[in-house]
């Protein structure tokens, strides 16, 4: 699976997509994967506010559960609804409607400090070898 | 990391390799409810070379694992097997095995964790005796099928003797290759065999097991599934359900223990049985979404009863399923009892262990 153009990365593996102010955020193929037999995904509720590089939701799987961390600040306008129903929308389409959240930036500058594809790419071959 | 003799294989399968005791392993090659499902409803195919394989040689090799471990060893025939613990003084559990009755001595199976720690002791207690304890894991291969199919897959694979040995039971089956010994024994809750033979013959019999099981509706399974299958079954982990702080009446082991043998631990468990425990291991189903993991407190009210030991969403029941140690009082009632999962308290309603019983033997 090959990942969109234009997308940044938190190394923890979420993505961020920017369009004017408003901020999408999901987790990408390789985390979906790596985790494996997702079972519970818990998304913060809208209106709420998310900070960079805090956590904002948990995923679990089988195994274990992760902390879903921020790639910026801001407030959460729409949330994925979905995916409470049909987590397999993550390993389907990670970057399409396996969304979970979009927020209204506040920081805009923000974006510049997340990893763009190449860097993010480094930080999967470290993991993957 | 050491590599078992089917490492190759699990690469070339892509499967994910983690670390666990020191061995690079399988803990999937799919995704762990496939390969949980798989051998519930037809069978999987286990690399479980990693576990620690013993053997006690020599005249006493009787007084060894009479002092080690707390079954009694004396009565058992060759082809015997037993689930028993390796007691300390304390009571305590050191590790829990599978020992069985060879020709010329013993054999345990031992946790590949607790290996090293467990040959230590075992050579720590044969001094003076006249026993050799010789540590055979690097030079055999050990792979477990499990399943409902399992008895055909043998068959297929020209062990037409397998169908014939008892539960918990093992022989050395004929085979073009040389002589396996075929255990009826698994920790998945399935009908199934484990099968030691030389490391040699791995990439042989590994490749001979796809071939005939996979018309069978077998798959490869990784370490993932072999904790959800035993965890529904009810089977203890070491290092979960039971510890060296933990003694085998808290952990319902009792069927491991015999009353009547002089092992280390006998005057400990001795005296466990006439006051009783403290603590009990006890089986949760716990409500919501979030799954009870491993140290989450157990409550009753405002009172910390207690700690799960395990925790999983069951691919069987799809239910989230634990064990929790708790006060022996509490285990007794019918106290309402909640689980803290990483702030949330979710509503347990107690159940049998094991979780999962498999349909011909319910």
């Amino acid at each position: 699976m090959s990942r969109p153009a234009n997308l940044r990365y938190l190394k923890s593996h979420e993505w961020c997509k920017l369009e004017g102010n408003i901020a999408t955020i999901g987790i990408t193929d390789f985390a979906v994967s790596h985790l494996s037999d997702l079972v519970f995904l818990d998304l913060p509720e809208v209106k709420t506010d998310t900070m960079r590089g805090e956590p904002f939701g948990e995923i679990e799987s089988v195994k274990a559960v992760s902390d879903l961390y921020a790639p910026m600040t801001g407030e959460i306008i729409e949330r994925n609804e979905r995916l409470q129903n049909e987590l397999d929308l993550l390993g389907k389409d990670p970057f399409g409607d396996g969304w979970m959240l979009k927020i209204r930036v506040e920081k805009p500058a923000e974006w510049e400090s997340l990893l763009d594809d190449a860097a993010y790419q480094h930080v999967i071959d470290a993991e993957s070898h | 990391m050491k590599k078992t003799p089917f490492h190759d294989i699990h690469a070339g399968l892509g499967a994910r390799i983690v670390e666990f005791a020191g061995y690079a392993m399988p803990v999937l090659y799919k995704d762990i409810t496939s390969e949980h499902h798989a051998v519930r409803r037809t069978a999987g195919l286990f690399d479980l070379s990693h576990m620690g394989r013993v053997y006690f040689r020599g005249p006493d090799a009787l007084k060894l694992a009479t002092a080690v471990q707390t079954q009694d060893a004396a009565p058992m025939k060759p082809g015997r097997v037993r689930y028993a613990l390796l007691g300390m003084w304390d009571g305590g559990i050191l590790d829990d095995i599978l020992i069985a009755r060879e020709n010329d001595g013993y054999l345990l199976v031992v946790n590949a964790s607790n290996r090293d720690r467990d040959v230590a002791w075992f050579r720590e207690r044969a001094a003076g005796l006249d026993v050799v304890v010789d540590d055979a894991t690097d030079r055999l291969a050990m792979i477990a099928i499990q399943g409902p199919k399992a008895v055909d897959i043998m068959a297929d694979l020209g062990f037409t003797g397998a169908k014939d040995i008892g539960y918990y039971r093992f022989a050395r089956l004929p085979h073009p290759d040389g002589d396996v010994d075929v255990w009826r024994t698994g920790y998945t809750g399935e009908d199934g065999f484990e099968l030691i033979f030389d490391a040699s013959r791995a990439t042989a019999m590994w490749n001979a097991a796809v071939e005939k099981g996979t018309p069978h509706g077998m798959i490869p399974c990784g370490l993932g599934c072999r904790d959800t299958l035993r965890l529904e079954a009810g089977m203890p982990l070491y290092g979960h359900e039971i510890d060296r702080g933990t003694n085998p009446y808290e952990a319902g082991l009792e069927f491991g223990v015999s009353a009547t043998t002089p092992s280390i631990a006998a005057a400990a468990l001795k005296a466990v049985r006439e006051h009783g425990v403290r603590r009990k291991l006890i089986g949760l189903e716990v409500a919501g979404p979030r799954v009870p993991r491993e140290g989450c407190g157990v409550w009753s009210g405002d009172t910390l009863v207690g700690e799960v030991r395990s925790g999983t969403k069951s691919p069987t029941l799809g239910k989230n399923i634990a064990t929790a140690m708790v006060l022996a009082e509490v285990a007794a009632s019918d106290a309402a009892l909640t689980v803290d999962i990483r702030g949330n308290r979710a509503p347990a309603t107690r159940t049998s262990i094991p979780f999962y019983r498999r349909p011909d033997r319910s």
